[in-house]
Parts: C-alpha cells; structure tokens; sequence
C-alpha cells in the first residue's frame, strides 16, 4: 500500500473539515469504551489475563526462531507448505506464484492487515487475476477504491448512503429502483453477491490471529463467517502471516482470545474462532486440497532485540485506537498507512521508516490511555517517545522544531535563568490579560489560540508560589 | 533462503545463536506439557451450572435452544422448530452416526433429509456438536468425515444436535478431549479444521450497527439432548 504517512499533517487538517467523516467519528467514538468495559466487567480475571498476554508473547518472543521452525515443522507434517518470506517482494511473488500454478482466475479474501501490507491485490490485478474481498467492510472499500481506515471497522468511516451509492454504481444486473429500507437489506444484497463470488473462487487468501506451533495451525478469527467460507470452498487455502503471530500452544492461544474479542468489539468471543491444520484429510467431504502459509518478515525481525520489540506483541484488536483521543479527531486514513491510531504510530515507523513516518509519533497527547487499555501491556507512549528521540536525532524534524526544543534544552539546564524569564513572562501575560482575565491571542502560539483562549495567569510561577508557601509555612 | 535469512535476524537480535539443546530440551517439555494458564472462574462449576451457564450465554449470543430429553426427541424439536420459523422441511445433516443411526427420523416422515456435505442452496443443515464450552455458549465443531465444514457454513439455518455431558467449561475441557485423537496424516491430534461457533454470523460493518446473518448463517439453533453426564 502507497504510504501517504509523510503528509499526516494535511490529511488531518482535511479530515477535520469532512462533515461525513466527523458525522461516522461522532457515531462510533462512545461506543468502544462502553463495550470493552462492560465486557472487561463480565471477566473479573480479565486484569490477571493481561500479564499473562504480556507473558505469553514476551515468552514467545525471546524464543521465537525456536517456535517458528517448530511451527513450519507441524504444518509440513499435516500436508501443509511453508514459504518463507524476507519481504514484501518475495510474499508478493509467492503468492501468485501458487495462484498462477493452480490457474487461478478468482481469488476470494478474508479480512487480512498484512495483505494490506503487502498490496495483494494490486499485484494480483496487475497479472489478470481477479481478486474478491469478502469482509462486508471490506467488499465496499474494494468497489470505492479507498484504503480500510481501522484494522477491525475498516469501513466505519463511511455512512449508510455511501454503501447504497456503492452498491447501486456496481450492481447493476440489480433493479435500479430497489430500496434499501434498512441496513439489513444492504447486508442481505452483499451476502447474495458474494456467495456467487464464494463457489467461483479458485484460491481463499485468509490472514493468520494465531499460528500454533505445536500443531502447525493457523487461527482466524470473524464474526461474519466469510473467513470461513473463504478457506473451506476453494481447491487452494493461502494463509499469509506475519512472524510474530506464532505462540507455542493451544492453551497460549486460547487465554489471548478469551483478551482479543474483548478488548475488540467488546463481545466475550467473536462467532467464528477456526483453527486451520493441512489440507483436506483422506474420507473428507470438504476443505481445500492444498493449505499454504506464506509466512513474512518484512522489517518485524529487525525490532526484535531493539527498544520497539514490545511492539511484536500486538494482537491487533484496535483497542488503542478505539480509545484514543487524537484517532477519533482525525479518523484512520490521515496516518496514511495500513495501521493506525496508537499502534500504526508505533509500528509504520518501523516497517516503512521513520523518515517517512515521523509524523506518526508526533500525534500524540500521551494521555496513556492506549497503554492502559492495551490486552498485552505494551507501551505505546514510551515507544513514541523513542521515536521522537530517534527523529530528532537523525534531524528529521523541521528546523522550527529543533530550534524551539535547542532553546527549550538550553533554558531548562539553566534553572536561574529559567525561573528570571518565566517570571517576566507570567507577569508580562498577567498584565496583558487583566482586563478579562483571558487571551486571546499569543506571539508563536496563534495555531493554539485560534481555536480557544489561555487563562491568564496570576502574574506568579509555580516555583515563586511553592517557596513562598513553604516561607509562610502553609506547605 | 529467505528462512535462514529469518531465523538469521531474529537471532541476532536475541544476541545468540539457535537455541542451546538444554534451553531447547525445555521448551519441548512445555510444548508436551502445553500448560494450562488461568481458568476464568466463569468456567467452572457442576455440570448441571455448566449447563445452564451454556444456555445462557447461547441465548446472550442470539442463540436459540430447546431441550429434549432423549435422542428420540430430536425429530419433533427439528420439525417443530423449522415449522415455527416457516422453513422448508428437507435440509442437509452431516454423516454422524449419531445423526444417522441413533436418532428415529422415522418418527417425523415429513422431514426430508439428504446426508452428506452442504450445497449453496441448502436452506438448513443440521450437525453433530461435538462439544459445548459453558465459558461463552460455544460449540466446538471439529472436521471429520462425519461432520463436514460446510454444514456449518452455507445453510441459512444452522441447527446443531448436541448432548448435554458433552458440555464442558473452559474451552481447554474441550480441547483435552479433542487432543485424545490421532490423525491419520499428520500423527498429531488436529483435524484439518476445528470451528469455535459462538451464535449466529453477525457483521457491525454498516454505521456501526449489529446485524444478523452476514456470511453465515443467520439462525443457530441448538438441540439439547439431556443425557446423563460424562464420567
């Protein structure tokens, strides 16, 4: 996927002024928060499942090359095949390698990030192939040509008349004068559609929650069931995953989903948990003939020992970004990449580049709410801290940037001069704002004051006040 | 070979080479062993607590459930239940002899049954659960010859013949039973596919709003045949 991570800055200032995608942030914002809680209340163990999460993927992690060979080992035993794959490159060209092999002409799709990551479908496309998502939010961002805006709602961003637009534009064997009377009817036209699209499909490309390794499954996990349909009807199941989804064993597996489903939509499980081992068995009545893994590192290996290791740890359940208060100002497409929200500031940077990147991290307020929600612990904050540092370091920031925080540097390891020149300035707006008590507008601070007013202060710093307190003995 | 070049990375960010015999000796008793983590204090109880706690959850997850006391009350709780949906009466049902040869059809002649796999078309398909997780009000539903993929997926009406002792309460109960297989392929425990059902295909995708019957199918119904429980 084509990153447009560089120009954050812009696609936020748009995003603020789209009245249509305010309206779905608007919508959905209260309703992550209230879900998990309720969900997280039905699970009294659910804080203690946390550090087990953590401790699971930590576990998984320092040994990782260990369970991702046992792992590839289980698969080959259960008649499956392993590719392994550096880059986005080699997974791309695995994939239609086996596509074109089978003769492929349709491929159907479960929903997949790291399909995202890797641009599948443009590359399938590009050789003749046809390829069908089947996630309902997916299936509409295919038809309207626009990236998913959140790793688990990626169609949130868009409203109930954009989807009947969509569908009549494409479905056009349909009578033009339908009516979608409710949102049910738009569902039932996309499930009759894409049972066509189900049976007609040579391959199933379906992502990976989990790989299991001492068993060589795969685990999908979907509330609609297309997943399903996805792997079981074609002659060829491919499952693309990346590294890190490894864990050792079942019992891992399942206390990392009694987290994931919770802290995702709120539900205890999702409908559809599936664990996929091999192809069809002899006596079978269905299931694929052939069961692939493309397995890709593309950059994960590479955070493996560092500062961002952590960051392995995700499961993905957009719990970050349900709860985070600047993903929910400017919306998923202005991160400009396939992650967004707290995660993706942490991860883009990895796998695309800080350079190209650095504004991710920047969009914080480190309120810490994506941490303190996160299944597995991870801190997201003091990653982007670190990449902040790594940014000013490799002077990627603009020179405003790193002159205000070389003078800022200089004053702060210089307490007296700190505490002369706060003084003059709490003084200075003191008197300024006398009058109302507020100002309205402030020398090299218009951008924060254009949209509200700082409280004047009382003409005292908070050193000034804190000594004088302790003289007068009230401290 | 991208693999080595993987593994290669990964290890030297560990700042190690492949694992010491002695370290990997112990990772292979943990895989042995798979130890078991918390278990959700939700999940546990008498069976006949399982059972009810099971019935609820399946009706929280927009599950419908009617209890019979024995195999032979199957036939009418399926004809009654697709005579009060305004279902057709022939559908497809998985190959299980528990299905095919313990249940007396004959008692409902109107049902029409076709055994094998599920078509497209199939308006209800009728399985064999193999095991019911008391945790979520989830059924377990592993692949075999005996209980195809498909009756799980492509039938509108999805109804599910479960036994009462074969409710368990976490989903590791379930599992330990299943790891008592051997597979014929791979030597391991696993069927090819092994589904995790909890209610009825749903999809939030459209404003945010829950809908019914997405992909899969819109209705599940669970027939709950109370024999006595597992020893």
């Amino acid at each position: 996927m084509l990153s447009t991570s560089p120009e954050f800055k812009a696609n936020a200032a748009r995003a603020l002024e789209d009245p249509s995608l305010q309206k779905a942030l608007t919508r959905t914002r209260p309703q992550h928060p209230a879900k998990r809680a309720a969900a997280k209340a039905g699970l009294p163990e659910f804080e203690a499942l946390r550090d087990i999460g953590r401790d699971i993927k930590n576990h998984t992690l320092q040994h990782l090359d260990f369970y991702l060979e046992t792992w590839a080992g289980n698969v080959e035993k259960s008649g499956g095949q392993v590719h392994w794959c550096s880059t986005a490159d080699d997974a791309r060209a695995a994939v239609l390698a086996i596509c074109q092999r089978v003769g492929a002409r349709t491929v159907t799709k479960g929903k997949s990030m790291i399909s995202e990551e890797l641009a599948i479908n443009e590359h399938l496309e590009a050789h003749g192939i046809v390829p069908v998502e089947t996630d309902l939010g997916e299936y509409i961002l295919q038809i309207r040509g626009e990236p998913p805006s959140h790793i688990i709602g990626p169609a949130f961003h868009l409203n109930r008349e954009d989807w009947e637009e969509s569908f009549r534009k494409v479905h056009t064997d349909l009578p033009a004068d339908r009516v979608f009377a409710e949102r049910r009817d738009i569902m039932v036209e996309a499930r009759t559609k894409l049972r066509e699209k189900f049976l007609a499909a040579d391959v199933g490309i379906t992502g990976a929650n989990f790989l299991i390794a001492e068993s060589g499954s795969s685990v999908i996990v979907t509330n609609e069931g297309n997943g399903d349909l996805t792997q079981t009807l074609p002659r060829v199941h491919i499952v693309l995953a990346s590294i890190e989804k490894v864990v050792p064993t079942l019992e891992d597996a399942m206390s990392l989903l009694r987290l994931l489903a919770r802290s995702a939509t709120g539900q205890d499980f999702s409908v559809y948990t599936t664990f996929s081992t091999g192809a069809r068995r002899p006596g079978d009545w269905d299931g694929p003939e052939e069961y692939h893994v493309v397995v890709v590192d593309n950059g994960r290996s590479a955070m493996v020992g560092t500062e961002f290791q952590d960051m392995l740890r995700c499961i993905r359940c957009a719990a970050c970004m349900n709860h985070c208060p600047v993903y929910f100002a400017v919306g998923g497409h202005s991160y400009g990449w396939v992650y967004p929200g707290p995660m993706g500031s942490v991860l883009t940077p990895s796998l695309i580049g800080i350079d190209k990147a650095g504004n991710l991290p920047n969009a914080s307020t480190f309120c810490g709410k994506c941490e303190s929600v996160c299944p597995v612990k991870i801190p997201l904050p003091k990653m982007m801290r670190h990449w902040r540092e790594r940014e000013f370091e490799r002077h990627l920031s603009p020179q405003g940037v790193r002159s205000g925080l070389g003078v800022w540097g200089w004053l702060v390891q210089r307490p007296a001069v700190y505490r002369v020149l706060t003084q003059v300035a709490a003084w200075g707006l003191a008197k300024l704002g006398r009058r109302t008590g507020r100002l309205s507008s402030l020398p090299l601070a218009a951008g924060w004051t254009a949209g509200r007013d700082l409280p004047a202060p009382e003409g005292e710093t908070f050193f000034a006040r804190y000594a004088r307190l302790q003289r007068e003995g009230k401290l | 070979m991208s693999r080595d070049a993987i593994l290669g990375a990964i290890r030297r960010g560990l700042k190690r080479g492949p694992l010491p015999e002695d370290q990997a000796f112990a990772l292979r008793a943990r895989l042995v062993g798979h130890p078991r983590h918390l278990t959700p204090a939700r999940s546990i109880g008498t069976h006949a607590e399982l059972v009810s706690r099971f019935v609820a959850n399946v009706e929280k997850e927009f599950g419908t459930l009617t209890r019979v006391p024995d195999l032979a009350g199957v036939p009418g709780a399926v004809a009654d239940y697709l005579a009060a949906q305004n279902l057709p009466t022939d559908f497809a049902m998985s190959p299980h002899p528990e299905l095919t040869q313990d249940i007396p059809w004959h008692l409902r002649p109107m049902l029409q049954i076709r055994v094998g796999r599920a078509a497209a078309s199939d308006l209800v398909c009728v399985q064999q659960g193999y095991a019911g997780i008391a945790e979520t009000g989830t059924l377990m539903l592993p692949s075999a010859p005996e209980r195809p993929t498909t009756i799980n997926l492509l039938g509108d009406t999805a109804i599910v013949v479960l036994r009462a002792s074969r409710i368990v309460g976490p989903y590791e109960d379930a599992w330990a039973w299943l790891r008592q297989r051997v597979d014929p392929v791979s030597g391991g425990f696993m069927p090819r596919n092994v589904m995790l059902v909890t209610g009825p295909s749903r999809s939030a995708d459209i404003e945010s709003v829950l809908e019914l019957g997405a992909h899969g199918p819109r209705r599940l119904h669970i027939v709950l045949v109370e024999d006595a429980p597992a020893p």
